[in-house]
C-alpha cells in the first residue's frame, strides 16, 4: 500500500479518535460484510463489499472495502479510511482517503455523505479526487421490502460519474456505469443472511462505446450467490 | 412468615433495641449465576439473590446500611423514592464516587416517610443484571386503609443475553430486535380490508411513516425477555397465600429494565390505595398500567375457595409475568389472553411530531385510532370515559388524587420545559436534543417551586424519575395533586409536574428505561442554596 494512503488513513483516525475521546461515551463498533460469487463469461468471479465503524454516536472512524477477484487474482480492490461526523438526525458527513490496489495503485481524497433518506433508503454518496487531479463521484442507494420478517428484498442502485474522459481506464465523462440490483436474503439471524442477487450493469456514453469495442456489449446481467453478515 | 418470597426478609442486627428505631443492614453486591427459562447467565445479585432482600424499615428509623462491593468493578445502590441527603442518594458521579471493588460504603438516612419503595444499582448496567429489591417503610401512624396480609409483587424483565451486548446490538442496528416489522403482505391485507374510498389512506399512511423514517411497530427496543414476579417465571408461578375472608395488600413495584406492564387479576377488583408510596383516594379498578420504576399498592378481597392469576402483560404483548393468589400452595388459575401487539398510530405521533398539537390531534380524531389503547387510553380522560361505558376500568393518571393535600400549595415560580428527544436510528436518547454527556446541569434554586413540563417528542413512552425531590403531578386535581417520584409521558404527550425545591445538593433526573438513561436521557439537577 502506498505510504501516502497510510499517512492519510492515519490522519483520518487521528481526527476521529480525539473527537471520540471527547464524546466520553463507550466505543461501539459495526461491521457489515457481503461476499458473493457469480459466473461471468464462463469464469467464476468472487466479490466482496464491506464496511464498518468504530466510535460513538457523533464521531466515528469509518472504513469501507470492496473488491472483485477471478482466477485467484484481484481485478478490482479498494479501501477507504474515513472520519465520519454526525451532522443531522439521519446523516453523517465523511472525509478521508481511498486507495485502489487494483487494477492500478491510486490514492484519492474522499468527501461524502452517508445516511438514511426519507422512505428508509440507505444512501452513500461520495466524491473522489485522485492524486493526479481526476474527479469522480459515486452514488449508492438501497431500500428494503419485507416479505416476511426474515425474507427481505433489497433493491439497489449504484452510479459512477467521472468529470473527464480517462482513456487509460476506458472511461468517458459523465455517467459512466450503473448497476441496478435486487438482493433477496434470508436473515436466519441478523448476523447470518445468505442471499441471491440479480444485478444488471450498464455502461453509458463514451464508456459504453469503449466497452462495446472491447466485448461487443455495454451491459451485462449477473446472478450472484452470497452471504451477508453483520457484527 | 408473611412473605413467601425466599430470602426476601433481611437478617437485621439490632445495635440498639428496636424501640429506638435504628437498625443496621448489611448488603453485599456480588456476581451470581442464574438460570432463567433454561439459559444460564451471570448476573449481579444483592446478598446472593435477585430481587435482593426486602428492606423493611419503620418511619422515623435512623437507617444504617453497609454495602460491600464484591465485584471487580465499581458499584452503588440508590434508594428509589426515598427523601434523604444528597450524599446518600447513591448515584456515582453525582451523589458520591461510587463503591470501589472490595470497599464497604455506609449509607445513613432517616426514613421520614412510609410506603412501598425500592432500591437498585446505579452503576453501569448492573440494575439490568439483577441489582434491585423492595423497600417497605411501615408508617408511624396506621395506614388509612385496612388489610390483613400483604405481599410484595416486584415485576422484572430478565434478558436472555447481556444488557451490554443488547446495547451494542442496538447501536449497530436499532431495529436489531424488531421481528414485528410490517411486510408487503401486511400492506396487501390492509389494502384489501380497507373500504373502497380509504384504500389510498392505507398507502398514504405507509408513506407518512416512511417519510418520517419511523416504524409504527417499534414499541420496545429489545426483545428476548423473561418476565418475572418476585424473580420467578410464569412457569415457576410465584404463589401468594391468603386465608378466607382476608383483605390482601399487594405492593406492586415495576423494577423492569425496559418493560411497562398492564396488571390485572381476573375475578378481582383492585382498590388502588397508594401510588409511588403515597396515599391516594382509593380507586377501584380492573387493571392498571405500571410504568418502569412506579409502585402501586392495591387491596384485594379474594373469595374463599378461589385462586386468582396475577397477570402482568408486557406492553408489547411479547409475554407476561404471572403469579397466583390462593389459599393453598401450588394452586393455579386460568391465564388470560395476552391480546394483540400494539402499534403506534400516525395520530398518536402527529407528523413532524414536535408539534404541540400532536395529542390534541389524536384526541380529536377519535380514540379508535389509538391502537395503543392497552396502556394508551389509561392516561386520558376520554379513555376513562370509554372504559366506564364499555369495559373494564383501567387506572389513569386522572384518577390519582392525594388523600391529604400537600403543604406547599404555591403556584410555580417558573417553568422548565424538558423535551424528551432521541435518535432512534442511532439509538441514543436525549433531553432537549442534548445527551447527558454534552449537557450542563439543570439549576433549581432552593426554596422555589418549579413547574417541569415534559414534552415527549419521541415515539416511546418515558418514565421520568427525579431523585431527592417530589413531583406533584399536574393532573387537574389542584391541591390534591398526587406526589410522584416517577412520571410516565406517552408519545406526543405533554405533562407537567410541580416541584418544591426543598433539598439542596446534586440529584439525578432521568428516564427509567435503563438503556435510555445509559444513552443520554439523563440530567444532573443542582439545587443552589440551602443547607444540608
Amino acid at each position: 500500500m502506498k505510504p501516502n494512503f497510510l499517512i492519510a488513513g492515519a490522519l483520518a483516525m487521528a481526527t476521529a479518535l480525539p473527537a471520540l475521546a471527547a464524546e466520553g461515551d463507550p466505543l461501539y463498533n459495526y461491521t457489515l460484510i457481503e461476499a458473493d460469487i457469480a459466473e461471468i463469461d464462463d469464469e467464476t468471479v468472487g466479490a466482496f463489499d464491506a464496511q464498518g465503524w468504530v466510535g460513538g454516536d457523533y464521531n466515528r472512524f469509518w472504513w469501507k472495502a470492496e473488491g472483485e477477484f477471478a482466477d485467484g487474482d484481484f481485478e478490482d480492490a479498494e479501501v477507504q479510511a474515513l472520519y465520519s461526523r454526525y451532522i443531522s438526525k439521519f446523516w453523517d458527513a465523511q472525509i478521508g482517503v481511498r486507495y485502489d490496489l487494483e487494477p492500478k495503485g491510486e490514492t484519492y481524497g474522499v468527501i461524502g455523505l452517508q445516511g438514511l433518506a426519507p422512505y428508509f433508503f440507505e444512501v452513500d454518496a461520495a466524491a473522489f479526487v485522485s492524486s493526479s487531479g481526476d474527479v469522480s463521484a459515486r452514488f449508492e442507494a438501497t431500500g428494503e421490502l419485507l416479505f416476511t420478517q426474515r425474507l427481505i428484498l433489497e433493491p439497489g442502485i449504484a452510479l459512477d460519474f467521472y468529470a473527464e474522459d480517462d482513456l487509460s481506464r476506458q472511461i468517458g465523462s459523465g455517467l459512466a456505469t450503473a448497476e441496478y440490483s435486487a438482493q433477496l436474503r434470508y436473515e436466519f439471524t441478523r448476523e447470518f443472511a445468505p442471499y441471491v442477487e440479480l444485478a444488471y450493469e450498464e455502461a453509458y456514453g463514451d464508456t459504453a462505446d469503449f466497452q462495446r469495442l472491447e466485448t461487443g456489449s455495454a451491459d451485462d446481467t449477473v446472478f450472484k450467490v452470497g452471504l451477508r453478515t453483520m457484527f | 412468615m408473611r412473605f413467601k418470597l425466599a430470602g426476601l426478609l433481611i437478617a437485621t442486627s439490632s445495635l440498639i433495641a428496636p424501640a429506638a428505631l435504628a437498625d443496621v443492614y448489611n448488603l453485599e453486591i456480588d456476581q451470581f449465576e442464574r438460570t432463567v427459562d433454561g439459559k444460564t447467565l451471570t448476573g449481579v445479585s444483592i446478598n446472593g439473590t435477585s430481587p435482593g432482600p426486602l428492606l423493611r424499615l419503620r418511619e422515623g428509623e435512623d437507617v444504617t446500611i453497609n454495602v460491600t462491593n464484591t465485584l471487580d468493578v465499581d458499584t452503588s445502590l440508590h434508594w428509589h423514592g426515598i427523601i434523604l441527603d444528597a450524599g446518600m442518594d447513591g448515584v456515582p458521579g453525582i451523589s458520591f464516587d461510587g463503591i470501589a471493588p472490595g470497599e464497604t460504603y455506609t449509607y445513613n438516612f432517616t426514613a421520614n416517610q412510609s410506603g412501598t419503595y425500592w432500591y437498585h444499582g446505579h452503576s453501569a448496567l448492573q440494575e439490568q443484571e439483577g441489582v434491585f429489591a423492595p423497600i417497605i417503610i411501615e408508617p408511624a401512624k396506621p395506614d388509612p386503609f385496612e388489610y390483613d396480609r400483604e405481599h410484595v409483587i416486584i415485576l422484572a424483565d430478565w434478558l436472555n443475553d447481556s444488557p451490554y451486548k443488547a446495547l451494542a446490538n442496538l447501536k449497530k442496528r436499532s431495529n436489531y430486535y424488531n421481528y414485528n416489522r410490517r411486510t408487503v403482505f401486511d400492506l396487501w391485507r390492509d389494502w384489501r380490508n380497507a373500504d373502497r374510498g380509504e384504500k389510498t389512506d392505507v398507502i398514504q399512511e405507509r408513506l407518512a411513516w416512511g417519510r418520517m423514517r419511523m416504524d409504527p411497530t417499534d414499541i420496545v427496543d429489545i426483545t428476548g425477555y423473561s418476565f418475572l414476579v418476585n424473580g420467578e417465571t410464569p412457569e415457576d408461578n410465584w404463589n401468594g397465600l391468603f386465608e378466607a375472608g382476608e383483605k390482601v395488600r399487594l405492593r406492586f413495584i415495576n423494577a423492569a429494565a425496559m418493560t411497562y406492564f398492564d396488571v390485572k387479576i381476573p375475578g378481582l377488583k383492585m382498590t388502588v390505595v397508594q401510588a409511588d408510596g403515597q396515599n391516594i383516594e382509593p380507586v377501584s379498578v380492573d387493571e392498571f398500567p405500571i410504568a418502569i420504576a412506579e409502585t402501586f399498592d392495591v387491596i384485594v378481597e379474594p373469595e374463599a375457595g378461589q385462586s386468582y392469576t396475577i397477570f402482568a402483560a408486557a406492553k408489547d404483548r411479547s409475554g407476561y409475568a404471572r403469579g397466583t393468589l390462593s389459599e393453598t400452595p401450588g394452586a393455579e388459575a386460568a391465564i388470560p389472553e395476552l391480546g394483540p401487539r400494539p402499534e403506534l398510530t400516525m395520530a398518536a405521533m402527529g407528523e413532524g411530531h414536535a408539534s404541540h398539537g400532536a395529542m390534541t390531534e389524536s384526541e380529536a380524531t377519535g380514540m379508535d385510532e389509538m391502537t395503543m389503547d392497552m396502556s394508551g387510553d389509561a392516561h386520558s380522560g376520554q379513555g376513562k370515559m370509554l372504559a366506564m361505558e364499555h369495559g373494564p376500568k383501567v387506572l389513569s393518571y386522572d384518577d390519582l388524587r392525594a388523600l391529604t393535600p400537600y403543604t406547599d400549595r404555591r403556584a410555580p415560580d417558573r417553568e422548565v420545559e424538558l423535551r424528551l428527544t432521541g435518535n432512534m436510528e442511532r439509538y441514543f436518547w436525549s433531553i432537549n436534543d442534548v445527551k447527558f454527556g454534552d449537557a450542563g446541569p439543570l439549576e433549581f434554586n432552593y426554596g422555589e417551586r418549579v413547574r417541569i413540563t415534559f414534552k415527549n417528542e419521541t415515539m416511546m413512552e418515558h418514565p421520568m424519575h427525579l431523585h431527592g425531590l417530589w413531583m406533584d403531578l399536574v393532573n387537574g386535581e389542584g391541591d390534591m395533586a398526587p406526589r410522584k417520584h416517577t412520571i410516565t409521558i406517552r408519545p406526543g404527550e405533554t405533562i407537567s409536574a410541580d416541584v418544591t425545591v426543598d433539598a439542596t445538593g446534586s440529584w439525578a433526573f432521568h428516564c427509567h428505561i435503563l438503556q435510555h438513561a445509559a444513552t443520554g436521557m439523563f440530567r444532573q439537577v443542582n439545587v443552589i442554596g440551602g443547607v444540608q
